[in-house]
């Protein structure tokens, strides 16, 4: 019986237009890529294209990286409550000081009275002498002639004093203990979710980034943004509760010195907000560069050999030093901005100060006020002073935070690969019957890549997809991985639409080996264990013979032990795709998709793990992509694609008969005399087959 | 180490600095005679009722004020301009340093903890650079003011002084100490974290096929949580701090008042200066808090200044001659004698006795069995690595001793792994020719059978190329890495398996039209397929680092048996015959 039969469509000759266009007419992954790119959201590149402008959303982030800290609301509650007693007794602590601060003074003033007559004898006294000034000052006092300092007295408030400080800090002690641990839970969650978020993005959301980017806004903008709600979070409550409650005390202790403080506050704030405005702009154009700066290192490191072969160096860092210095300007502007912000906060309250110290000293002096109470007011005014301060210096914090958090959520708001609509599972055991139907593709509307293709894999065969570079070969089998999404017609898995499955059952069954070999820097023993975590030293060692990982594992000192590396110069770039084979070897797929699986592979090594494949084939159904036509040659169904359509399906000795477009490159390969010889052979070939 | 990085590179900003020390000088001078200042408005004016006094010495403190604000402004100004120009050298100095570095130092390191070096690292040093000078001048001038006014005010208090800030440098150093070890953890585990993301991201396509979304996000939640757990313990000694700061201010403070108010009942001490020594006190304390800010951003600091530190002492294994000798002729010439060479930390070397040599408009192909060594051959020729012992010539000279740009105008390398760099086709093109014409991209972009699909794109040169080339196809990225070496017109190609990708119709007419090309030029091509190098003039067998044999096709159709049988696994029976 022959395959043909199978196959939905029956083998088509190519027209001789569609046949000489192999190369023109290629239509490829990429071509969507420009569309979809715009420079507003794509990073500028190793060169610098277009800077990325976008608005600023102060608010909307702020109060979102605000959201952050909802499922923690009763710590931040009790955070908040701590933070309150702690300020309200720092607040009082320094009135209570400056009763003490009066105990002393009517101490002196006591001592140089002569003993024996009341207080107010002696006001009597001095007001008889026209001294009204000091007369109203000893009135507010609480003097006994002749008596020195209440040392009793002194003792019991220097006490209370130290019994509030000491609760107080208790409570601040406590309070950023729990802010910490709850601090770090959310941040940690962030990180988390941006990894997640990580695995739901489309494929083509990396191609338009730069890796470093991406990892900056991981690291360097989540431990930003930890900076920020740890520290100026508490700090700012603190700060602001303190300076309400100093204005509170204030007005107790004095109203008209009150007033005069308070003219510090609308003052500062217009300051603040002045200087404020500007250095958010600056902040956030400090972390953009350093994302975009990290870009730049994470893709010199990596493409390190090409830059030393062609002698590059000079020139990566002359683009190196463009960025480094627009960095340095951004972050020379947000630093010197903000900085600012500490020195005019205390410029205003010296203003205050001077205006208490006069005014206050005036009113001692006229006896309208205690000199303990100025003392009080004037410790106040010093203690407003760095709340003030503090309040600015974490607001700028803040906003270095909401600059980097805008970073986080852009990356976390970013669009999302189609939803999961699951409804459907297939059985445990699948049979691997793939079937396209009038299958419609592209990755941007206006370029039509794939269009109204349909075919059969059945269970168990081999189907070879052969075609010039960018004919879409690679797409094709993307599809049957779900990686994009189709445009019209369905894939079927054992009669069930893929659609209908999770990408994550779907992609279960199948066994993929790519082109670019990956392994991640682990151990050769745990990369292969990646294909199935679960397997057993056994499964590993029989997937790493079958595949002849083995044989050249045996040779290295740490055998299977051995460290893949990055660069990996212990293990050469065909050993690392056998070592993918072997992994795929390993999953045990119903069925397996080899793209390119053996290209740096040198070819006596691959015919061996052709064998070995063949043997793993046998049970399951297979989509090979190959350039290497002995490896196609024993395919049940070979796919000729160009420019994304299927033009010729059959099987080899079929399609060579056709002399059509499989037939051309196919004798590409032998180009000169072997050509003819070839062609004879494939040509008695065919005949024997079609007899 | 971290005061040997932040001396060595704060060096060209001394003016600055000295910018800084006068400003806050000034300002730190200003700020400490506002207390006296008003000191005096209590003792002369309110206690002797002399209001005009009062309001002249409010007059002299607000120009005090005014001078404080400009000179800290000033301060700032020179201070942030320091040390972010400190930052900007220092990055700089690891990028250029890492640029320096061979294969084999790279790997040294790994590419994950270059990267946080250079970037996270430097961010902390500078950080801790933009606090010393914002504070590291102004502190001790506040501390040592503040204690030169305090003892004016009352010697006999002065031992309140010598207690309290002892005490508080004793507290601050002990968390310094604990903090230390946990900053360096804390370091590693960032490297860590941004390794598993970074690998994660470049392994996006693998992850998804075998549905390990699950078992990635356990390692990456795994690396975060080391991260979180070293973060926790830090911030929780970190909370310890201030509040044990305040403790020991709020004691001393009531200490003065307590012990001050004995001297003032005795008569040994006004009233006005126990007021002033308070502040005075509190400012010295708070001189020490600011110290303390800074102190505990050195444990992270000088952390990551060790960090630094090892990428900047690094030697480059592969170093310029000292005395670079200029080859008579610049034709291309190569000639490996005995070559030998081994990876570090290898037991057997890789190559064994190569000896070879290529000739000008010669192509000399290898072809050998995965692992066999054919790439690292390849390496030694643009210095990549250096041959244990043996020697690799160019137009007669060692490599070793010539100057790297007389490498790089000869040898153009396409990869192995075909790497391009995010940015357009044009600057992939242009990149190790940047003054190459339009007209020398179309020439190259057309032999590498490139043209046809490059116009064919909507943006032609300028389409975008994404990190690494990942959006464009196998064989696409081989072609444009293709045309990128033939860009530069070198006298020496190495093709390092470089026609994989390439469907065989594309592989034959390419190879086709580079013969044209480079028919003046030395080829040296590493291939699988034997029709990639059936027509060199020498073929190189290599079996384990050894050349087992060599010959042209015929030849070694003819003599080698490897050769055969490599021929035997290609071709089908039919093509051979």
């Amino acid at each position: 019986m022959s395959t043909n039969e199978k196959i939905s469509s029956p083998p088509v000759k190519a027209t001789d237009t569609a046949a000489a266009g192999t190369a023109t007419a290629e239509v490829t992954d990429e071509d969507f890529l420009e569309e979809e790119y715009t420079p507003g959201e794509a990073d500028g590149g190793m060169f610098g294209a277009v800077p990325a402008k976008k608005a600023q959303h102060f608010w909307p982030s702020a109060r979102r990286l605000m959201g952050l800290l909802k499922p923690e609301r009763a710590g931040i509650i009790a955070v908040l409550a701590m933070v309150t007693v702690a300020v309200v007794l720092n607040v009082i602590a320094p009135r209570i000081l400056g009763q003490a601060m009066d105990v002393i003074f009517a101490g002196v003033v006591g001592k140089q009275l002569p003993s024996g007559a009341t207080k107010d004898q002696f006001i009597e006294g001095l007001r008889s002498q026209g001294q009204d000034n000091f007369a109203d000052m000893l009135a507010r006092m609480d003097v006994v002639p002749g008596a020195g300092i209440d040392f009793q007295k002194l003792a019991f408030l220097i006490s209370v004093v130290l019994v509030m400080y000491f609760v107080a800090n208790i409570f601040l002690w406590l309070q950023g203990y729990v802010l910490n641990v709850l601090v770090m839970r959310v941040v940690r969650t962030l990180r988390d979710d941006t990894e997640k978020k990580l695995n739901r993005l489309p494929l083509n959301y990396f191609d338009t980034r730069q890796r470093g980017d991406i990892l900056s806004r991981v690291t360097n903008d989540v431990d930003n943004i930890q900076q920020a709600l740890q520290q100026a979070f508490a700090q700012l409550v603190n700060s602001a509760l303190t300076v309400i409650g100093i204005v509170i005390m204030m007005f107790i202790v004095s109203w008209q010195l009150a007033l005069i403080a308070l003219v510090a506050l609308p003052l500062s704030g217009v300051a603040a907000g002045m200087i404020g405005a500007r250095s958010q702009k600056l902040f956030a154009a400090q972390w953009k560069n350093t994302g975009e700066l990290n870009g730049q290192i994470e893709e010199s490191f990596s493409g390190h050999d090409l830059v030393r072969v062609f002698g590059r160096d000079a020139d990566m860092l002359a683009r190196f030093d463009e960025r480094n210095e627009e960095l340095y300007r951004a972050s020379f502007g947000a630093q010197f901005v903000s900085g600012m912000i500490m020195p005019v906060m205390q410029f205003v309250s010296y203003l205050s100060y001077v205006g208490i110290a006069v005014v206050g000293g005036l009113r001692v002096a006229s006896g309208a006020m205690s000199l303990g109470d100025a003392t009080a007011f004037i410790q106040y005014s010093r203690e407003f002073t760095q709340p003030l301060g503090q309040m600015a210096g974490m607001a700028n914090m803040l906003q270095s935070g909401v600059a980097s958090a805008e970073r986080v959520f852009e990356f976390l708001d970013a669009d999302e690969q189609d939803a999961e609509t699951a409804t459907e599972h297939l059985p445990a055991k699948t049979d691997g019957h793939v079937e396209f139907q009038h299958v419609t593709f592209s990755y941007s509307p206006d370029k039509p890549l794939i269009e109204d293709l349909s075919f059969t894999a059945e269970p168990g065969h081999t189907v070879a997809i052969v075609g010039p570079t960018g004919a879409g070969k690679t797409t094709l089998v993307n599809l049957v991985m779900r990686f994009y999404e189709l445009n019209a017609g369905s894939i079927t898995l054992d009669g069930v639409d893929i659609t209908r499955l999770s990408r994550s059952e779907l992609r279960a069954k199948v066994g993929m080996v790519l082109q670019d070999a990956w392994l991640f820097g682990g151990t050769i023993y745990e990369n292969i264990r990646y294909g199935k975590l679960d397997a057993t030293e056994e499964q590993i060692m029989a997937a790493a013979r079958a595949t002849f990982v083995d044989r050249f594992v045996r040779a290295l000192p740490d055998g299977y032990n051995t460290v893949i590396d990055e660069e990996g110069n212990n293990v050469s770039a065909g050993e690392k795709q056998l070592i993918t084979i072997a992994r795929a070897f390993v999953a045990n797929p119903s069925l397996l998709i080899l793209d390119e699986a053996t290209s740096s592979v040198d070819t006596r090594t691959e015919a061996l793990v052709q064998k070995a494949m063949a043997a793993l084939r046998t049970e399951r159904t297979s989509f090979v992509i190959a350039h290497r036509l002995s490896t196609i040659r024993d395919a049940d169904t070979i796919l000729v694609m160009e420019a994304g359509r299927i033009v010729e399906q059959g099987r080899h000795a079929q399609l060579l008969a056709l002399q059509g477009a499989y037939y051309r490159l196919y004798m590409s390969q032998f180009a000169g005399e072997d050509a003819d010889a070839a062609l004879a052979d494939s040509a008695e070939d065919a005949t024997a087959v079609h007899s | 180490m971290l005061v040997t990085l932040m001396r060595r590179y704060s060096k060209p900003y001394l003016p600055y600095i000295a910018a800084v020390v006068v400003f806050q000088l000034a300002s730190t001078i200003a700020a400490l005679y506002l207390p006296s200042l008003n000191a005096q408005i209590i003792d002369e004016g309110v206690s002797r009722g002399d209001t005009d006094y009062i309001w002249r010495t409010g007059g002299v403190m607000l120009i005090v004020a005014l001078i404080q604000v400009a000179t800290a402004i000033a301060g700032v100004y020179f201070g942030s301009k320091a040390a972010m120009a400190f930052g900007r050298d220092l990055r700089r100095g690891v990028f250029r340093k890492v640029s320096s570095f061979s294969a084999r130092d790279v790997n040294v390191f790994g590419a994950p903890t270059l990267i946080t070096r250079g970037t996270n690292d430097v961010q902390q040093v500078q950080m801790l650079m933009l606090m010393a000078l914002n504070f590291m001048v102004a502190t001790p001038i506040m501390c040592i003011g503040g204690i030169f006014m305090a003892l004016r005010e009352d010697l006999d208090l002065s031992w309140l002084v010598w207690v309290s800030v002892p005490l508080l440098v004793v507290v601050v150093g002990y968390l310094v100490v604990r903090l230390m070890p946990l900053f360096r953890s804390m370091q590693q585990k960032i490297d860590r974290l941004n390794g598993v993301l970074r690998e994660q991201i470049i392994g996006i396509r693998v992850v998804r096929a075998f549905v390990r979304e699950p078992h990635e996000a356990e390692r990456f939640g795994a690396a975060n949580k080391e991260l979180t757990d070293v973060s926790l313990k830090i911030g929780s000694l970190f909370v310890l701090m201030f509040p044990a700061i305040g403790m020991i201010l709020h004691i001393s403070t009531a200490a003065v008042l307590w012990f001050g108010g004995q001297r003032v009942d005795a008569g040994e001490m006004q009233v006005g200066s126990l007021t002033a020594f308070l502040q005075y006190l509190l400012q010295i304390l708070m001189a020490v808090m600011m110290g303390t800010f800074m102190a505990m951003m050195i444990p992270r600091a000088s952390v990551c200044a060790d960090r630094i530190g090892e990428v900047l002492d690094v030697e480059p294994s592969i170093h310029a001659p000292l005395t670079p000798v200029t080859p008579a002729a610049k034709a291309g010439r190569v000639e490996f004698r005995n070559v030998t060479f081994a990876y570090p930390g290898a037991e057997a070397p890789v190559l064994s006795n190569i000896s070879f040599t290529a000739e000008p408009g010669q192509t000399v192909a290898i072809i050998g069995s995965t692992g066999a060594g054919k790439s690292s051959l390849l390496a030694l020729l643009p210095r990549l690595y250096d041959a244990d012992s043996g020697e690799v010539l160019l137009d007669g000279v060692p490599v070793t001793q010539l100057d790297r740009a007389e490498i790089t105008q000869r040898v153009a390398m396409v990869p192995q792994r075909p790497y391009l760099f995010s940015g357009t086709i044009e600057h992939n093109l242009r990149f190790g020719k940047p003054e190459a014409t339009d007209r020398d991209l179309w020439e190259a972009l057309t032999v590498a059978q490139a043209a046809d699909f490059v116009r064919d794109k909507k943006g032609g040169l300028d389409s975008r190329i994404a990190q690494g080339g990942t959006n464009v196809s196998g064989g696409q990225r081989q072609r444009l890495c293709i045309a990128r070496a033939l860009v530069t017109e070198p006298k020496v190609f190495l093709f390092d398996d470089s026609f994989s990708a390439l469907d065989v119709a594309t592989d034959a007419r390419l190879r086709r039209a580079l013969k044209a090309k480079t028919a003046d030029a030395t080829v040296i091509i590493v291939g699988q397929r034997v029709s990639t190098i059936a027509d060199a003039d020498q073929i190189l067998v290599l079996e384990d680092g050894r050349i087992v044999d060599r010959g042209t096709h015929e030849e070694l159709l003819e003599s080698s048996t490897t050769y055969q049988e490599i021929v035997e696994s290609q071709l089908s029976a039919e093509a051979v015959a």
